[in-house]
């Protein structure tokens, strides 16, 4: 407490905040914008049609969500408790937006050929380091500069950066998308050419801002405290991984609250937007906006649940917001198809059309001919089915091949689409808000950043970053029930509540400084 | 609860292993399914990353059936420097 008051004159606690999160943010914006853009980036730099670029395309899904984001944990906490927590992660943002923006400048596939999916899986694998040194490097710094009796409150604010970075990806993305041509389809035309470049050149601005305002920060008073002090671990992997009594936390942290966050962060944030559009049907754009209010809505969550978490401790908070989506998910889910489905209703034949469009395929023998279907129920929600088929000469212009279906919804289903989201991203707010703090108080300072960032990776990164590949996984298993990709953060969140509730204590320490 | 807190880490112990076996039977299944590169390079790191969050299940219960968790530390000077 003394050390942070001191502190408080020479590096304010709102410009700590402010320059952490604000880092961090960009941090997380940056890789989201990869995954948001990954079937754009994937027919640019990973051709289907060649297997080894395909081959590269799943190692750069793959390597850099699970694989290397806990080695960026071990590698960058393991500086963070040597070298220090500013120099830790301002190193990461470097990364992080330097390779963000050399994605943005990487001639495709056609240009380079095979150095260009090399090359933009290197860059990717970077990003993937970066994040996993990011997170704990700001949660410590923040942590380490607030008041014992406010920890949670002001470390809410590093919470809110994961969830904003990839509202400000959407924002960017959307905007980019229907900005670059005043003909809507012209303009997703462009930005599937060459416009997706902007989202990641944009990041060197965000990136130079925040590093200029990070390299004006102190570094953190108890990390400088035990540097004066000689008291810094010699050897933090081995203190954090070996010593049974630091394990044990680790363990702790990942098995009995981490992994379950992880899930219900994954589930409220990307699988509701993946089941809106693939199950659902809704359109993209929609899908987008939908995420985007449910996010604004329920941003303020973070910062509620982090300053009730000073007030009545860390652990019942997060392990509520863990029993509620448990019971809720699949009645939730259940009423998210129910506002989509049209089966059963009545088209309404007097708004219904069908537009066909032949377009010049560069050769005499056939066309390519686009069939869109239009059709309002009575329910009010318009359903347009996209076909494009190959016309040969003597044909008549019907459409043959897979159609593509998205579904426009009415604006009181679409509000109560909203709603349903905000709910999930609320039960979010109530396990991920006093996470930081929770995290924080299981380490001892020479440890933390090491201590803490491994299982923050594990249980988002793994089990987390799992969520949309098992649930799909699980919908060709069992393809008659559409709900059935929620077991898997059901099953993993009721694991966690388990050993959450049996063995993590409700204790919030007194006292960081040690 | 110390009692309960004991016990319950001979689930965990058993958790560990079945997850590996799911695990491995659907890689198996999944693999057979659909025997492209693509498949065999998902279930191959699935199983990388997997093996050794099993094995701190394991460890994880083990603690819990030996005690480690009866009394969590409440400060620094309980744990042990390098």
């Amino acid at each position: 407490m003394r050390l942070q008051q001191q502190d408080q004159t020479a590096n304010p606690i709102w410009r700590v905040i402010g320059a952490s999160s604000v880092g961090t943010l960009i941090e997380w914006y940056d890789f989201y914008i990869f995954g948001s853009l990954a079937p754009i980036i994937a027919a640019q730099f990973f051709p289907q049609t060649n297997p080894t670029a395909a081959l590269l395309a799943t190692l750069a899904t793959f390597a850099a969500g699970f694989i290397v984001r806990p080695f960026g944990a071990l590698v960058f906490g393991r500086l963070g408790d040597l070298v220090g927590r500013k120099y830790t992660f301002l190193l990461t943002l470097i990364l992080m937006g330097g390779s963000t923006f050399a994605i943005g400048l990487v001639p495709g596939y056609e240009q380079i050929g095979f150095a260009a999916p090399i090359i933009v899986l290197l860059l990717r694998l970077i990003q993937g380091l970066a994040l996993g040194g990011e997170y704990g490097g700001a949660a410590t710094y923040v942590a380490e500069h607030a008041p014992d009796e406010k920890r949670g409150y002001y470390t809410s604010w590093i919470q809110t950066t994961a969830t904003l970075g990839l509202l400000v990806s959407l924002g960017v993305i959307l905007g980019t998308r229907s900005n670059l041509d005043a003909n809507a389809s012209v303009s997703v035309q462009k930005f599937e050419e060459w416009g997706w470049r902007i989202p990641f050149l944009l990041s060197i601005l965000l990136v130079g801002v925040s590093v200029y305002i990070r390299l004006r920060m102190k570094e953190s008073p108890l990390f400088t405290e035990i540097k004066a002090t000689g008291k810094i671990s010699k050897n933090p992997l081995r203190e954090s991984f070996v010593h049974r009594a630091n394990l044990k936390m680790v363990l702790l942290a990942l098995f009995g609250m981490v992994m379950g966050q992880g899930v219900v962060w994954y589930t409220g944030q990307f699988y509701a937007q993946t089941f809106m559009e693939n199950v659902c049907r809704i359109d993209f754009g929609k899908t987008r906006t939908i995420l985007i209010w449910a996010i604004v809505l329920a941003t303020p969550g973070f910062i509620l649940f982090g300053w009730l978490s000073d007030r009545i401790g860390r652990k019942w908070i997060m392990l509520l917001g863990m029993f509620i989506a448990i019971i809720s998910y699949r009645p939730i889910y259940k009423q998210m198809l129910a506002i989509s489905n049209t089966k059963g209703m009545t088209a309404d034949p007097a708004k219904g059309r069908v537009d066909r469009t032949i377009l010049p395929a560069g050769n005499a023998e056939y066309s390519l001919v686009n069939v869109s279907t239009v059709a309002q129920f009575d329910n009010g929600i318009i359903e347009k089915e996209v076909r494009k088929d190959t016309l040969f000469q003597s044909e008549k212009p019907t459409a043959k091949g897979k159609g593509k279906t998205s579904k426009t919804l009415p604006s009181g289903l679409y509000w109560q689409m909203i709603l349903l989201v905000f709910v999930q991203i609320l039960f979010v707010t109530m396990v991920y808000g006093p996470i930081a703090a929770f995290l924080v108080e299981l380490f001892p300072t020479r440890i933390r950043y090491t201590s803490m960032s491994l299982p923050y990776h594990i249980g988002n990164g793994v089990f987390g970053g799992l969520t949309p590949f098992i649930a799909l996984l699980l919908t060709t298993i069992r393809q008659d029930d559409p709900l059935v990709g929620l077991w898997y953060p059901i099953g993993v969140a009721a694991v966690c509540l388990v050993i959450g509730v049996l063995y993590v204590s409700n204790r919030i320490d007194p006292n960081v400084n040690d | 609860m110390n009692t309960i807190k004991r016990l319950a880490g001979w689930i965990w112990m058993a958790l560990a292993p079945f997850a590996v076996w799911l695990l491995a039977t659907t890689a198996h299944q999944e693999i057979a399914r659909n025997p492209t590169v693509d498949t065999r390079i998902q279930w191959t790191v699935f199983i990388l990353v997997f093996l050794p969050i099993a094995f701190g299940l394991l460890l994880f219960g083990w603690f819990a059936w030996k005690g480690e968790y009866d009394h969590l530390p409440e400060s620094s000077a309980e744990l042990p420097e390098d």
